[in-house]
Parts: C-alpha cells; structure tokens; sequence
C-alpha cells in the first residue's frame, strides 16, 4: 500500500501538480488575458456603492 | 411577533436569523446536558461560560430582532460596515491583550524569582505561554483577517455580505472560541499540540464557525457584480480553505468521555509530529502569510492609490505559494524519527519557498513606483512597506534555517524566537497596524486620523522595540547554539545548560524592553483610533467616501 501510494505520489501526482501550476502561469501570461488583469488591478481604487440586484 | 410579518415580507434575511438562532440553540441544550453531567472541573467551567454566553447571544439576537419592524438590517444596498467596525475593536483590544501577556512571560523569563506565585498556578510560564501566541495569532491576527476579508470581499465584488445574520455568528463565534482557547489555557486544559492546544469540543465548535465563514466567503462571491475576482480573494479564499483543512486533520482526536475535557489524538509517534509540523507550518503560511497578503494587496494599493505593481506576478506569486507552501513543514522536524527522504523534503521546499516570497514582496513594494514621497508622508504607508521589508527579511531567514546543517545550530535555540518574532510582530503586525489605521478612519466616516503625529510615534517605538527584541534574541540564540555544541578536552560538554540560561539573562531584559516599546505603540494607537472614531482633532468632520480614493484620474500611465 505504502509503496504504490509513494510511486503514485512520485510519478503521477507530481506530474499533475507541474501541470497545473503550468496552466496557472499560461493563464497569468496569456497574451489575451492583458487587458483583464489591468482592468482588475484599477477595480479596488475605484468607490462603487453596491450594485443592487 | 412583529418580526413574523417582516419576515413573510422579505425571505431570505429571516432565515438566516432563524437558522442561526436554532444552531445556537442546539449548541446552547447540547453544553447545557454537558454542564450538568461534566467528567471534570474544567469541562463544567468551560460548558457554564459556553452556555451563558450562547443563551446572552440568542437573548440579544431575540431582543435586536424585535426591535427591526419594517427595517431590513441586510438592505443590498448598503455594504455590511458595522461587522468589521466590530472586528477592528476585537482586534486592537485581543492585540493589546496578547501583546502584555507577551510581555509578562518576557519578564517572568528575566525574573524568575519576581514573577513566580506558587500559589496561582495559572500564573506559570508553561500556562501564559500558549495564551500568549494563541492571543496574538488567533485572536489578534484572525480578528483582524475575518475583519479585512469581510471588508475588502464586500468592495472588490460590489455586493453586500451573503448570509444575512451568519457573518455576525463567525464573528461571535470565533470570538467565543477565542475565550473559551483562552480561559482553557489558563486551567489548564490542552492536547499539547504547538498552535493547537485547544480540546476536541472547542475545536468541534471552530469547525462549524470556520465553515460558516467559509460559506459566507464564497456566498458573497458567488453574486458578486464585478466579473473578476480580484487576487486578494484569492489570498483570502486560500487562507479561508486551507485553514479548514488543517485544523481538521491535526485535530483528529478521541475524546476519553463526551462530557470530559480529556482526548487522545488519533495518530501517535513520527506520524504524529508530522501531521502536528505539517499544520504548524502551514499555519504560518495559510494564516500568517496569505490571509496578510491579502491584506497587502488590497490595503496598499487603496492606500497609495495605485493599481499594484504587476497583477500578473501576482497571480504567480499566488499559484506557487499555494503549490509549495504545503510541503515546507518537515524542516521543524531535522535529525528526528522522521524519514530522512521527508526532512529532505521539507528543506528544498523551504528554500524554494524564498522565490514566490520576495516576488509578493516586490509586487507590493513596487506599487509604489510614482509615489515614493509617501514613505516620507504618510506613517501608515511607512509602516505597511516596513512590515513587507520585515516579511522579505523572515522570509530569506526561514530558508536558511530550514537547511539541515543550518538547523542543527538553530533549532531549540531563542534564534527560533528571533525569527517568529521578526516575522509575527514585524510582518503581521505592522500589515495589520497599517489596515486598522486605514480602516478606521474609511469605516467612521472621517476624512484622517485623529493623530499623524501619534502615528510617527507608534511607528518608531514599535520599530525600536522589535529591533530590540530580535538582535538580542540573535545574539542569544548564536551564543546558546554555540555553547551547546562546545566540548572540552576531554570530550565532555563544556557547559551545564543551566550556563546557557544564566548567560542570556542580559539579552532577555533587553528583549523586554523591546516588548514594552512595543506594547507602548499599540497602546499610543488604540488611544489615537478612539478619538478618530469620535471624529477629534485631524479626524473632524465627515466624510462621504474613503477619503483616499476621490481622485481616481491620478494613476501611472502604463
């Protein structure tokens, strides 16, 4: 149990955890995503009541 | 009953009154049973303080309700203020509270003989001790995280706080859990687990107000109105999440009897001081790091009004903090039963940690850029970029002292506490100091601080007094780790360790010292922050909008 888990652990999982802290950066760096990230760094410094639903 | 019609009228906030009142209803029957059958002391003492605070909360919950006619307490239109009003105030007087019991256990190691009552046991050492950092982390810092995220959570999605009444029952809730940890400390009850000394039943208690948290954190950014979610959430959401996960599994404990303050954990040995590092370090990196962080990245830019350096490094600086963090905690536990593969593991994490850490540390440095003059003009903002030069600074010593042959020197050593205290009174402190300075003036409506000058003050003594307090607990820690190691001719030990604890008498009166410069800061700010609330001096007059944010055309241009 011990060693499957391990290899598992080893093989497997670390590939995945590369992967999806792979896809995290292509999200952070995404050409495309250039225009949200500004727009969402500018959101806290502007005063907004809240929107009423 | 008045509170019936209204509640037919608007559905949605009477059923949060309704659930809140049944839950702790329930709690307030099940301690009651308790109390009247407790295996122990401690078990009665601690289930009457529970009980009568519950019933008081449902009282004055019934007394409030009644008094709402056809008021809606949870109008969308408005932004839940008066919680983190409430949280600001638990906050400075928790961090006063634990700041002086710091102080005593300081003195008591100073002056053994002056601070020793063998008549008030709960006075001992080993009893403030864990009130002290539990006062400090928990109560101080986690009431001024549960203040913040509710603030800046509300702000960043333009929505009012979800859940109606259950806001305010994490905010009591965690109080209550704060008193009940406290008065436990004091009588003694603990499992001995470092950051987790509290019993089974008051960790039972914080599991269900941390889930309540939780569900009002992702409820309120489930409607948000802005389509992004802003990366202090994030922070918010993984110190909000990973907590949760934590205290869970380190607390897995059998109780000996349901009426009995007594457990026994669930794992044993190496395993055991594993789960126990793996929680106590990430305490440090989920609590003390991402929940500050968060802060940071809200609290700076609002403050200089500037969008922060780079929300891309900020989302990188967000992904592999969570992804390395988590492995970090075997570096508490070198040349033990552990595994050495798992110690290995530990320290390359760790020092893969310094990489995310500095880049966050940039990212809110940085934000500056175009508005420097402020560190000369504005107290607060000196003191946010002086906590991230103190975060930066622990965060390179944690690495090295994470590196076995480092370790051997350090671990055991008041180095230890030279590094908690650089990265706990410096880091979380000062972040925490400059939101509440922030806050204060935003959430009572007016246009500055009572005092700027008090301000400086505070700035520069608690400055001096940690300064204080970690040179002398270097050189402390050095010189112990040194004279543990030294060996004579004869290859016996040189010293007796009784030596090593009469050698460091001098450091630790300096180190007092610091702390009472320290204490003395935070009692200049609670002064300075009463007045401001009741609108004295520079803080006269009202305001409509957070007084920094009226000119939003002064941005960089990129």
């Amino acid at each position: 149990m011990y060693e499957m888990l391990a290899s598992f652990a080893q093989t497997w999982g670390l590939g995945f955890f590369v992967l999806m802290f792979l896809v995290a950066v292509a999200y952070a760096l995404w050409p495309g995503n250039r225009d949200t990230f500004r727009e969402a760094a500018h959101q806290p410094l502007i005063e907004k009541a809240p929107s009423d639903d | 009953m008045s509170a019936n019609t209204t509640l037919n009228e608007r559905p949605g906030w009477g059923f949060s009154i309704g659930t809140v009142s049944l839950l702790v209803g329930a709690v307030a029957f099940g301690v009651l049973m308790i109390a009247a059958n407790a295996a122990d002391p401690m078990m009665a003492a601690h289930a009457w303080i529970f009980f009568f605070l519950a019933v008081t909360g449902l009282l004055v919950t019934g007394l409030w309700a009644g008094t709402l006619q056809k008021r809606n307490p949870f109008d969308p239109a408005f932004y839940e203020d008066t919680i983190v009003k409430f949280g600001v105030v638990a906050a400075m007087f928790w961090g006063i509270a634990g700041f002086l019991v710091g102080l005593i256990i300081a003195l008591q190691l100073t002056f053994p003989n002056l601070f020793y009552f063998p008549d008030f046991g709960w006075t001992n050492f080993g009893r403030l001790r864990p009130l002290h950092t539990s006062a400090v982390i928990f109560a101080f810092g986690g009431n001024v995280l549960i203040a913040t995220s509710f603030y800046v959570v509300q702000r960043t999605c333009r929505t009012r706080l979800a859940g109606g009444l259950w806001p305010w029952f994490v905010f009591w809730g965690y109080n209550l859990f704060i008193c009940i940890a406290g008065t436990g400390y004091l009588l003694g009850v603990t499992q001995s687990k470092e950051y987790a000394e509290p019993e089974w039943y008051a960790d039972l208690w914080l599991t269900i107000v941390w889930v309540a948290y939780l569900l009002v954190f992702l409820g309120t950014l489930w409607k948000r109105k802005e389509p992004h979610i802003y990366v202090a959430n994030w922070f918010y959401l993984s110190f909000i999440v990973t907590i949760a996960m934590l205290h869970i599994v380190n607390n897995l404990a059998i109780p000996v009897s349901l009426t009995g303050s007594k457990s026994y954990q669930l794992f044993a040995g190496v395993q055991d001081a594993l789960t126990q590092w793996w929680y106590g370090h990430n305490a440090v990196g989920f609590f003390l790091t991402t929940g500050f962080l968060a802060i940071m990245y809200y609290f700076i830019p609002k403050r200089v009004n500037r969008p922060v350096y780079s929300y891309r490094l900020s989302i990188v600086h967000f992904w592999s903090l969570i992804f390395i963090y988590i492995w970090a905690g075997p570096h508490h536990l070198h040349y033990t039963a552990l595994p050495q593969w798992a110690q290995t593991l530990g320290m390359v994490f760790s020092v893969m940690l310094w990489m995310p850490s500095w880049g966050g540390m940039i990212n809110g440095v940085m934000t500056l850029s175009g508005a420097w003059d402020k560190l000369r003009t504005d107290p607060v903002v000196r003191m946010m970029i002086v906590a991230l030069a103190f975060y930066g600074m622990s965060t390179f010593e944690g690495p090295l002292m994470s590196v076995r042959a480092v370790n051997s020197l350090s671990h055991y050593t008041e180095w230890g506490i030279a590094h908690v205290h650089s990265g706990s009174m410096g880091w979380v402190g000062f972040i925490s100091f400059g939101a509440i300075y922030c806050l204060v003036p935003w959430l009572w409506k007016r246009p500055a601080l009572y005092s700027k000058a008090l301000v400086e003050w505070h700035f520069w003594l608690a400055t001096l007094g940690i300064l204080f307090y970690i040179v002398a607990m270097y050189v402390a820690g050095i010189m112990e780790g040194f004279m543990w190691r030294a060996y004579n001719e004869f290859g016996f030990l040189e010293y007796a360790f009784i030596e090593t604890v009469k050698a460091k008498h001098i450091m630790y009166a300096v180190r007092a010292g610091g702390g009472t410069l320290f204490l003395l800061g935070a009692l200049l700010m609670a002064y300075n922050l009463v007045r401001t609330a009741l609108g004295h001096g520079e803080a006269r007059g009202d305001v409509e909008t957070t007084p920094i944010a009226h000119n939003p055309a002064l941005q960089p241009a990129e």
